[in-house]
């Protein structure tokens, strides 16, 4: 019998019964306002109730604005939804990280900077990047309303087993090539759909040397590549990240968690369904053009041509997306200008993000005709930004400070960029209308972001000072 | 949920590839508290002039189209967020089954729990559907317990997972079938190693 793979291990240990469908157990379900009201009043309806609150966590975070908390949400249907959550949460004894508490944030960045996520367990919640805590080499994945309320009944799943699939990185990153260039560098090349049905091990040199931050910025965008789920292998970059946050397993249960999570890495003779390699060693900065994450190149391309694809479908989509973007053939990316700059969102809004985007402004001003936001991805980073002189640097350039929210990335409050204007955004999806009817999306790491915001265009950050 | 057999209707084609579920319901829809009620923000943005006007050049506001039970879509349809107001939306609006060479997969699932039928055919079945859908008059018929998609002399057979099938045919309500489980669910609580417990 040949070896299990880190998903093959994690599933093995979650079935409950079953075979394929499996019933799976869920050690953290995460909760938010959009996807959970019609799941809590599905409950109610039938008369059953929260199975596992202590295995719940919750708070807001699509659709609050990112304006003054003292202010409120001005928009009585996104209050009435988080006044419903915040109901739910009392009646069902869920822990609840509200508007008015230190903690609240983008349920991906507060699960793992409270120490909720950790290696080897099964999560979901009712959004699609929840495949950002693969990254701690556990099995997360997106589902929907129904599910929700199953998981909320049950604290089980019936899933069918995905397949498996390698993404070997091969060789160390060039100098000012980041998480986000890698894996849009890889939806670029393996398509939008390359990941149906998979769930994907991210693997090799350029991996291992990522922080965990940069980790949850790759297995974040998993679900851009259509995989169900992303994971990398715990290591020891991953326990030292885990080892005293908030709900970390302390004194002889760290020791025990710890010497499970150090078998989790996939056995030396696994096998996967699917094996691909990208060639990181020679990736660069990445920007994407289209109204896809696969419609993305590297920055120091140019705008394709439609008319030179063969496949009709494609040509179709890439001429579709070209007068979307109001974009023509050939014009070098670096030319670009942009209106607006976002710094934020559930792929690159936490500390790590905010200082790359810092130290490429500082010193520096927005460009004239720029309007240009942070948004910090939790109240926490917010905190440790403030306190690290980061926000002074943003504010003193001309940056927008924000509280944390998913803001921009999907625009559901306030935050909207306008029909026409183009936005360089460090968030994870470029689909039409998403940060606004009739608005451009370029996403970016936030470096670039920043550097785009300095200078009113695309640039190559590396090029760049 | 409503239990699905045979869906007969005409076709609504949708020759686009990787259609995201913020094309098929904007976010601005979504702060609603409620199920249903959906229907007339289905691809909100298509289904409208530059001026944000509901225009007829596009299915939803097209007098011929009205009443069609299947929509005919592309490869990678539904894509993107998890938001199930996308299938209740595609539901709403009044089709029962959804014919593409591949789906994204959270959309696939939140279609098996609401009952809504996803039928997988080969890129070339599809383009020839496509075809046929290009007349608001063609009747289509899905057959989920003969696993066929018949219209006129065109027939092809679909393959379909044997439990979501059996669950689509029985209407079975999911959290009521797991809740048979529940002593297997609380033996397995009680192996759960100690870290996760505290």
């Amino acid at each position: 019998m040949s070896g299990r793979t880190l998903f093959e291990k994690i599933w093995d240990d979650h079935v409950v019964t079953g075979d394929d469908p499996a019933l799976l157990y869920v050690d953290l379900h995460l909760v938010h306002e959009v996807t959970s009201p019609q799941a809590f009043s599905g409950l109610e309806q039938s008369g059953r109730t929260v199975r596992r609150p202590d295995l719940t966590l919750a708070t807001v975070d699509h659709a609050i604005p990112t304006t003054a908390r003292s202010l409120g949400i001005r928009d009585p249907q996104s209050k009435k939804q988080v006044d419903t959550l915040r109901e739910n949460t009392e009646k069902h004894q869920i822990t609840y990280f509200g508007l008015d508490d230190p903690r609240q944030g983008i349920v991906h960045v507060v699960g793992p900077e409270n120490g909720y996520t950790q290696p080897g367990k099964v999560i979901v919640c009712g959004d699609s990047h929840t495949s950002t805590h693969g990254a701690f080499g556990a099995l997360a994945f997106g589902i929907g309303t129904s599910e929700v309320e199953h998981v909320l009944a049950t604290q089980t799943l019936w899933q069918k087993r995905p397949k498996t699939m390698a993404v070997e990185f091969d060789g160390p990153l060039l100098p000012g090539v980041t998480a986000k260039d890698l894996i849009l560098g890889m939806i670029a090349q393996l398509g939008v759909d390359g990941g149906i049905g998979h769930v994907i091990e991210y693997r090799g040199e350029a991996i291992r040397a990522l922080s965990m931050e940069e980790r949850m910025t790759i297995c974040n965008m998993s679900i851009e590549g259509g995989a169900r789920a992303g994971m990398i292998a715990p290591d020891e970059t991953t326990f030292s990240y885990v080892e005293g946050k908030a709900q970390a397993p302390k004194g002889a249960d760290w020791d025990a968690a710890v010497e499970y999570w150090s078998q989790l890495p996939s056995d030396p003779d696994a096998t996967f369904d699917t094996t691909h390699h990208i060639d990181a060693a020679n990736l660069v900065p990445h920007v994407s053009w289209g109204v896809n994450p696969g419609q993305t190149a590297p920055i120091t391309s140019a705008v394709p041509d439609p008319n030179l694809i063969d496949d009709p479908i494609e040509r179709d989509s890439v001429a579709r997306a070209l007068k979307y973007m109001d974009l023509r053939p050939g014009t070098p990316f670096v030319e670009i200008p942009v209106q607006h700059v976002f710094v934020g969102s559930c792929t690159n809004g936490r500390i790590e993000d905010l200082r790359r985007a810092a130290q490429v402004v500082a010193g520096k001003k927005v460009a004239a005709g720029v309007s240009a936001v942070v948004v910090p991805g939790s109240m926490q980073v917010k905190a440790q930004a403030e306190a690290e002189g980061l926000a002074e640097i943003f504010e003193s350039a001309g940056f927008s400070w924000r509280e944390a929210g998913c803001s921009s990335c999907l625009a559901m409050n306030d935050d909207v960029i306008p029909a026409g204007e183009r936005c360089a955004s460090t968030s994870n999806r470029n689909f039409e209308g998403r940060q606004g009817r009739g608005a451009r999306t370029h996403l970016v790491s936030p470096a670039m972001a920043a550097a785009a915001a300095v200078a009113g265009h695309l640039v190559d950050v590396r090029e760049w000072s | 949920m409503k239990p699905v057999s045979v869906v007969q209707g005409t076709m609504v084609p949708l020759p686009r590839a990787d259609v995201d579920t913020d094309q098929i319901i904007p976010k601005q829809f979504l702060t609603r508290i409620e199920r249903t009620g959906y229907g007339e923000f289905l691809f909100f943005d298509w289904a409208r002039t530059e001026e944000g006007e509901p225009s007829s050049d596009f299915f939803v506001h097209d007098p011929k189209r009205q009443g069609a039970k299947v929509l005919v879509a592309g490869r990678n349809f539904g894509c993107g967020s998890s938001r199930e107001h996308a299938v209740w939306a595609i539901q709403d609006w009044g089709f029962d089954a959804v014919i593409a060479p591949s789906f994204g997969d959270i959309f696939r699932n939140n279609c098996v729990n609401v009952g809504l039928l996803t039928v997988e055919l080969p890129d070339e079945e599809v383009a020839r559907l496509q075809e046929m859908a290009q007349n608001p008059a063609v009747v289509i018929t899905v057959d989920l317990e003969r696993q066929v998609v018949e219209a006129g002399d065109y027939v092809v057979e679909f393959d379909v997972d044997p439990g979501v099938k059996e669950r689509l045919l029985n209407g079975l309500d999911p959290i009521g079938v797991t809740l048979l489980e529940d002593e297997a669910i609380s033996h397995f609580e009680d192996t759960r190693p100690a870290w996760l417990t505290r």
